[in-house]
């Protein structure tokens, strides 16, 4: 017999793959790791056997994730709107960047999860793919990227937003002699410039809530909080707010 | 699409290559088009038309011009078939839809130009378009400045003649157009060797108003509640327009339009209640190019209206018949084409007004805005359409794109998310 009440919400994106159970209106666990090949073996592992009343997937994995488990389907956009409003229930808008995309997502005050919303290109720039892969070139793991950047004014120009042509601009740069700190500080605010205009095109009124690993580094809140003049609200675990959404979208 | 080996050959086509790129569309059109359930049975003969586009029209073409009667190719919808069909003449429209040829383009063309241009130029390089060995003349036009540097380069290849569409609608510029039409006319008939005559100029009138009317009947059909036709299928029908012979397609759409008349008195519709109805707006899907209408009703949703080059802006407005006299009938051509609201008019409040219009009139719940990557005017228009859309409270979402599969995984995410932001 299902328990009536605790539903399931999975969000398998690119870089990591989220799990979030609730019950009675509350997230009762949570579990985040890896995407991988083989992440609905993991998935199922960590079902530990228990009822649910009902299931959703999001991401990029979500039909092959409806194929394998009893559970519906619905985008990321859709449930990180649900689920930002859950969590925060006066935001107005929400900016979510993950491993492969950074959406911008107005919720509104109708009935709907949201609005309107806008994406990235397809390419990786201006996402934590981007951040991830500059972090590991300067030698830093993603935790002290993100710190080194906030320690320090300086900063240089770089020109190019592409993964492929900053990669080879930072190593010049390197080469230079150039202090790793502003080039990680520089990179942050690439990224930074690269979603403000996504986000300055709406009329955000409410918090701007900010979803998504990239979420998890401050100085890139920071930069794009003083670009948009506005503060930044971040939730705790800000990479389950989707998965919080698709557990709520379960329950609908 | 293999059997026409020997007339492939024979032409001077790298043979193989053709069937790699041909077998590749055919087996997307396999997967896409004819993977619907339920299709009117009249549709047949319009997949046989995408089917023969490489082989039985070839020959057929072939067989005319033996006869005598001359093969012009276009680009654009911007030129006047009336002119071509009253000479005698075979016009068809030669824009490639398929990304396979784009490499054979890129060794010669930047890459960061638009996939049709890339695609057709690349059939060309690559010997593969049966349609450039048979070609008496090339028509080009200056719709984009992409189009115009490529005719350049195709000019090299054989007889070729550029169109000069104005940017604006003034006096000035549908003077000029009026005499890029009769210039036309001059050219076509040194290309042929026939002269222009009054009848079969009106005769020729008619044929495409016939057949301007069968497709904008067909239009209508999709307006119902639950239509009679998908819009991968509606998107077939207008592709064939662009190839086939016109009175033989006129003929078996109106044919196929009393069978969706008949499907509509019998409440037989292709999708379930309730499905979201969907017009897309924008960039032209030629021949090959089925990706953007079956992503939208892969997703469940229907699309019921195309304000694109391959929809409304084809058979939109017909020529006045007016008969006798040939400047008058000319003038009435030049009238006509004009009112094509293609994006590379500034300013272009006709188009706005259009789009508003036509998502009121086919009770759409959401406009795609189609961009092909790299389509500035269409890309910077799509501004004023999404506002003017807003303004009237229809939803909109634009999806820029060129022919590759590589990010199906991304615009999947994007159109399901504009459909569930539909569904309050």
């Amino acid at each position: 017999m299902a328990a009536t009440d605790l539903f399931l919400g999975l969000d398998l994106g690119s870089r990591t793959t989220k799990l979030v159970e609730m019950a009675g209106g509350k997230v009762i666990r949570f579990d985040i790791f890896d995407t991988t090949h083989d992440s609905i073996l993991k998935v199922r592992a960590r079902l530990d056997r228990r009822d649910y009343a009902r299931a959703a997937a999001a991401g990029y994995g979500r039909y092959l994730t409806s194929a394998h488990l009893d559970c519906r389907v619905v985008t990321e956009i859709t449930a990180c709107a649900l689920g930002a409003r859950f969590i925060d229930p006066a935001a107005g808008l929400v900016i979510d960047i993950g491993g492969q995309d950074s959406k911008v997502i107005q919720l509104g005050n109708g009935s709907g999860a949201f609005t309107e919303f806008e994406m990235n290109d397809r390419c990786a720039a201006g996402t934590g793919r981007f951040l991830e892969v500059m972090a590991r070139l300067l030698g830093f793991s993603l935790e002290e990227f993100g710190r080194a950047a906030c320690e320090t004014d300086e900063t240089v120009a770089l020109s190019s937003m592409c993964t492929v042509f900053a990669e080879s601009e930072v190593i010049s740069l390197l080469a230079s002699g150039c202090d790793r700190k502003a080039i990680a500080r520089a990179l942050h605010q690439s990224v930074a410039d690269r979603i403000f205009p996504l986000a300055a095109r709406f009329d955000a009124r409410g918090d701007i809530l900010m979803a998504g690993g990239v979420a998890l580094d401050p100085c890139f809140v920071d930069l794009l909080a003083t670009k948009l003049c506005r503060p930044i609200v971040v939730p705790p675990d800000p990479q389950l707010v989707t998965a919080v959404g698709a557990a709520l979208a379960a329950a609908r | 699409m293999a059997g026409h080996d020997e007339l492939l050959k024979g032409l001077g086509l790298d043979v193989e290559l053709h069937h790699k790129i041909f077998d590749s569309i055919d087996r997307i059109f396999r997967k896409t088009v004819l993977a619907q359930k339920d299709r009117p049975g009249r549709m047949a003969y319009f997949d046989d038309v995408i089917h023969g586009a490489h082989g039985a029209r070839v020959q057929e073409i072939v067989e005319r011009r033996a006869a005598g009667d001359k093969f012009i190719g276009t680009f654009c919808i911007y030129v006047p078939d009336e002119l071509i069909l009253a000479l005698g003449a075979v016009p068809m429209a030669l824009c490639g839809g398929t990304s396979l040829s784009i490499p054979y383009a890129e060794k010669v063309l930047p890459r960061d130009i638009c996939p049709l241009v890339k695609s057709t130029l690349g059939l060309a390089l690559s010997n593969t378009c049966p349609y450039g060995p048979i070609e008496d003349l090339a028509v080009g036009e200056t719709t984009c400045d992409a189009k115009k540097k490529t005719w350049d380069i195709l000019a090299a290849g054989g007889d070729f003649h550029v169109l000069e569409v104005p940017q604006k609608k003034g006096p000035r510029d549908r003077d000029l157009w009026h005499e890029e039409v009769v210039q036309f006319k001059v050219r076509l008939e040194e290309t042929t060797g026939r002269t222009l005559e009054p009848e079969k100029l009106a005769a020729a009138v008619r044929l495409m108003n016939r057949k301007r009317r069968a497709l904008a009947r067909l239009n209508e059909l999709r307006k119902e509640e639950n239509p009679p036709l998908s819009g991968l299928d509606a998107l077939v029908v207008m592709q064939g327009a662009l190839v086939d012979d016109p009175l033989r397609f006129s003929e078996r759409l109106e044919a196929l339009n009393e069978e969706l008349e008949d499907r509509v008195r019998r409440g037989l519709g292709v999708v379930p209640a309730g499905a979201k109805r969907i017009m897309v707006s924008g960039c032209p899907s030629v021949m090959g190019n089925w990706k953007l209408h079956h992503l939208i009703e892969s997703a469940g949703a229907v699309v019921v209206c195309d304000e694109t080059c391959t929809g409304t802006r084809y058979f939109s407005a017909l020529v006045e018949e007016r008969g006798g006299d040939l400047d008058a009938q000319i003038a009435a051509i030049a009238a006509r084409y004009l009112t094509i609201d293609c994006s590379c008019f500034s300013p272009n409040d006709e188009r706005i007004a259009s789009v508003v219009r036509l998502a009121r009139d086919h009770h759409v719940d959401g406009v795609v805005q189609y961009v092909l990557q790299y389509c500035h005017t269409y890309n910077v228009e799509a501004v004023r359409v999404a506002s003017a859309l807003k303004e009237a409270g229809v939803p909109s979402i634009k999806i820029v794109t060129d022919y590759s599969e590589e990010d199906t995984g991304q615009l999947r995410i994007r159109v399901e998310a504009f459909l569930e932001g539909l569904s309050r």
